[in-house]
């Protein structure tokens, strides 16, 4: 990480009449940062990016750019530059006078002008496009005209809004590992908002994650994974099998969770934090349990480190969801619950295979579980 | 998508019958007749003979009636002009306000434009007059100022006029002017303030030229009917403001020459096509030019 | 912070702009706004404010010639936008249809009346009515009226069907074809279907039309006779050479007319609109 912050989000907030949009928001942007804004629609995060841009104005709070107040500045006058989700190309103007549009009000002189412009599309690729009208560019050569426009200005951060919404599923992968070069090569800071998740842990060095107007949680996609800050995180990254519960050990090495919807307690090799007897979530990630056939009369299986009687259930397949490179099982336990289980399809033939109606065992690690506290 | 006449003979001739019998017996055959008359000549004090003589639009020539002609396009277009500087602002911020705001300021610049235009043109007679609202402030305040004021010459003349006619005619303007500013993306607006244009750059650059074909209509919608104006200039104008349409009412009315009255008439409608036809190039070229 | 930030593109909560639209409505309202309060000022120069007075109305109601042309005016509106409803509503259902031979230039001259000027369509239907269909004399009330409604419903007619039309352009065919399809005859699809459809179009068209016939000057001018006089008509002829506070009076009961029927319409559209689901 390079470390010098350069958009300071201070306390901002924005209501559209009665209506919050974005709630005192407090967040760092570091430079050279491709930070993503995840989120729900609605959550607020095109308000939020809308705000660094300055189309929006906040209600509450400030934002710094490179320590200067934002407040009061218009769009026009700051150091970030947008890449819009329609891309807005102007489509009376030729892909060149596009691009050549914010240097011309920078009063950027004719020759440097031509030369800037002709560099910016060589890296988006466009060379040999120049003279082209909007209408006759494709949706993705279009967001290339966008992004050039944007980037040959030479911003200090540059905002993208959905940038690969509007692009087939196709062109969007191939996008997303570009616009992760683009940004290695001009090195300017990327923001970026998205409701993909996929597309947040693919390209960004670090996320956050909006619901309601409210920042959840801020860290590196693995961490946003991994170790979610609570259900909603948990839950909208990735899919997730959430078991409600109370905490019934609380030590600095282990904790137990006794949840209504399994038979047997969680087991845990860290301790939590929170008071024997509050209530907790714990959430564990279909590919991170493991399903064993269970044949009449057998014993359960024991799982490393856990205490007998702890994370361990029967149950009975009752769908499965084939998916090419996975399997989706959905396992109906006894006492209630539903699990989904994940696995990979490493082997084109298996030998044992799992079929619908089949008894299982379901087992996971100590460490797999994430213990949420709200 | 469209049934071939054919196919449905009685449904069609019930629902196009009517229509299509009205407007030919009393709008296309009318019309007709007075462009014959335009070719006519007076040979009894009711009787017309189309002679086929060209000799009233040459008398239209005249620099009597030419400097009419010149006046008129010169009155129209001056007051179009002016709509479109009163009126563009407040198109634009109408585009821009919230719903609410939007439907309220809309109902502001209808209501009057559905109120009758020989009122609203009387309120102004009311309002310029010698003895007038604006004469009597303004008398008003010089006296209590004790500075001798002569009362202005606001009526009967070509000022009044073209007020006249920006005050009838501003609606006709803006409510297209707004329907064309409210079709552009916002998006454009704003991407090209990120890029640093300023609003009045932006308005240059981004909004005229994108919303022109809808400007260069609401011109037109503006222009057509200030060109053609009788009750503006026969009530608000002084004896040197008189319009092609106070000509034509004199020769119908007063004059009894029908068939010069007829060829004024159709100078008008030919004025008016080419208005028309001159708008359709226009947008179509800045439709050809996005492409 | 209590009052909400202004951003970039809020040009209505600039104070340049608000000044302007503010100057603008002056503009438009205070000649109308004085001509109606002067209408209860009890000095007959109505420059100076004497004192309250409900007796330009009187008047005003008193004068038999003004308060006939007052009915003439409403009565030509209801007739003519009656006819023009149905003309326009038929020829529009005939253009959107069916396809048939010279249709573009039916469409062109469908579109005539609107743009040509208003004294050109006057010029014709006084040749017309003098030369070709001279409308009889002393006909019954309101038969006497017809040459002006004639002349009325060939202008306003045109509006009619271009709203019509574009209502048409939303439908969706499938609705009829469904209709069809459920058992309904051609002209019972027709009426539970389409008409339904059209119905804000209609009730649009129909102000409109009442609008432009009781707005109407200059056409009514070269239409009527002695005995048809219509209210703009007769207000010119007082307007003329004087202003007086009568006329103050029977115009601000137009206005206050004019201002009830749109309240009315808007109303009535919105709740049509609404009814039938959306645009």
């Amino acid at each position: 990480m390079v470390g010098k912050t350069l958009i300071r989000i201070e306390g901002v907030t924005k209501r559209f009449g009665q209506f919050t949009a974005v709630d005192d928001v407090n967040l760092e942007i570091e430079e050279g940062e491709f930070f993503a804004l995840l989120g729900p629609s609605g959550c607020g995060k095109t308000t939020l990016l809308r705000m660094l841009a300055g189309l929006e104005v906040p209600s509450d709070g400030r934002i710094l750019i490179d320590g200067e107040d934002m407040a009061g500045v218009p769009p026009n006058k700051r150091p970030v530059n947008m890449v819009f989700q329609s891309y807005a190309v102007f489509p009376h103007m030729s892909v060149a006078d596009n691009v050549a549009y914010g240097l011309r009000m920078d009063g950027v002189a004719k020759a440097e002008r031509a030369e800037r412009v002709a560099d910016a599309l060589a890296l988006v690729k466009l060379d040999g496009m120049e003279d082209r009208k909007p209408d006759q560019l494709s949706g993705g050569q279009r967001q290339r005209v966008a992004l050039a426009r944007a980037l040959v200005k030479r911003p200090r951060v540059l905002l993208l809004d959905e940038p690969l919404s509007a692009l087939d599923a196709k062109l969007r992968e191939a996008m997303r590992s570009e616009l992760a070069q683009i940004q290695d090569k001009v090195g300017v800071t990327f923001v970026m908002v998205t409701h993909d998740q996929d597309e947040a842990l693919a390209m960004a060095t670090r996320c956050a994650v909006m619901n309601r107007g409210l920042l959840q949680q801020v860290a590196s996609p693995t961490d946003l994974y991994e170790y979610p800050a609570n259900r909603f995180v948990a839950d909208f990254i990735g899919s997730v099998n959430m078991f409600e519960g109370r905490l019934t050990v609380d030590e600095p090495d282990r904790a137990v969770i006794t949840s209504s919807a399994l038979p047997v307690p969680i087991y845990v090799d860290h301790g939590v934090t929170g008071a024997t007897g509050t209530a907790v979530w714990a959430a564990i990630r279909p590919e991170k349990i493991e399903m064993l056939h269970r044949p009449d009369g057998g014993l359960p299986p024991r799982v490393a480190g856990v205490p007998e009687g702890h994370n361990v259930v029967p149950g009975r397949i009752c769908h499965i969801a084939y998916l090419g490179s996975e399997t989706v099982y959905d396992v109906q336990v006894d006492s209630g619950a539903r699990i989904k289980v994940l696995r990979s399809n490493v082997a084109r033939y298996e030998e044992r295979g799992f079929d619908w109606e089949q008894p299982v065992w379901l087992a996971w690690h100590p460490r797999s579980p994430a213990v949420l506290l709200s | 998508m469209e049934e071939d006449w054919k196919r449905a003979k009685g449904p069609f001739a019930i629902i196009f019958s009517p229509p299509a019998f009205w407007l030919f017996l009393f709008f296309v055959v009318p019309l007709a007749i007075v462009w014959a008359y335009s070719f006519g000549e007076n040979v009894g004090p009711t009787t017309i003979e189309i002679s086929g003589t060209f000799r009233h639009y040459v008398r239209a020539g005249d620099p009597v009636y030419l400097d009419i002609f010149l006046k008129s396009l010169w009155m129209a277009a001056l007051t179009t002009l002016l709509c479109l500087i009163v009126g563009f602002p407040v198109a634009l911020a109408i585009t821009f306000a919230p719903d609410k705001a939007k439907a309220w300021l809309l109902l502001l610049i209808m209501l009057p434009f559905w109120t009758n235009l020989l009122i609203r043109t009387y309120a102004l007679m009311a309002v310029l007059r010698r003895e007038g609202y604006v004469n009597s402030g303004l008398g008003w305040l010089a006296e209590h100022l004790g500075i001798a004021f002569e009362p202005l010459p606001l009526l009967h003349n070509n000022f009044a006029v073209v007020l006249g006619l920006v005050y009838v005619n501003l609606p006709f303007l803006v409510l297209p002017l707004y329907a064309a500013l409210d079709r552009l993306d916002r998006s454009l607006l704003e991407a090209s303030l990120d890029l640093g244009a300023g609003h009045l750059r932006t308005i240059r650059e981004i909004v005229v030229p994108l919303a022109l074909p809808g400007i260069l209509s609401g011109l037109l919608i503006t222009f057509i009917p200030a060109l053609g104006s009788y009750l503006t200039p026969d009530l608000l104008g002084g004896p040197d403001s008189q319009m092609i349409a106070n000509v034509i009412e004199r020769q119908f009315k007063r004059a009894n020459d029908w068939p010069f009255g007829a060829a004024l008439s159709f100078i008008l409608m030919y004025l008016t096509f080419i208005a028309i036809a001159g708008q359709a190039v226009l947008a179509g070229r800045r439709r050809r030019m996005m492409r | 912070m209590s009052r909400e930030a202004i951003g970039p593109l809020d040009y209505l909560r600039r104070w340049p702009l608000r000044l302007w639209i503010a100057l603008v409505a002056i503009f438009l309202y205070a000649p109308l706004i004085t001509l109606m309060a002067f209408s209860f000022n009890e000095s007959k120069r109505n420059i100076i404010w004497t004192g309250f007075t409900f007796d330009w109305y009187f008047k005003a109601f008193r004068n038999a010639g003004l308060l006939e042309a007052f009915t003439n005016s409403l009565t030509i509106a209801a007739l003519s936008t009656a006819i023009s409803v149905v003309l326009g509503a038929l020829v529009a259902v005939a253009c959107w249809r069916f396809r048939f031979p010279f249709k573009a230039g039916f469409e062109g001259t469908l579109a005539l009346p609107i743009v040509v000027p208003e004294i050109c369509m006057g010029v014709a239907m006084l040749v017309f009515f003098s030369r070709v269909m001279p409308w009889p004399a002393g006909l019954p009330w309101p038969l006497n009226l017809g040459a002006i409604i004639i002349a009325h419903v060939s202008f306003c007619f045109p509006f009619v069907a271009v709203i019509v039309r574009a209502r048409l352009a939303s439908f969706n065919r499938e609705l009829e074809e469904a209709a069809k399809d459920l058992g309904a005859s051609e002209w019972r699809s027709f009426m539970d279907v389409l008409v339904p459809h059209m119905r804000p179009a209609l009730v649009a068209g129909a102000l409109l039309a009442f609008t432009l016939s009781l707005d109407d000057f200059v056409i009514t001018f070269f239409t009527a006779g002695p005995d048809t006089v219509t209210f703009p008509v007769k207000v010119y002829s007082m307007v003329r050479f004087s202003v007086t506070p009568e006329v103050n009076a029977a115009s601000t009961v137009l206005i206050v007319l004019t201002v009830l029927l749109t309240a009315i319409g808007l109303k009535l559209q919105g709740r049509e609109v609404a009814k039938s689901g959306g645009a």
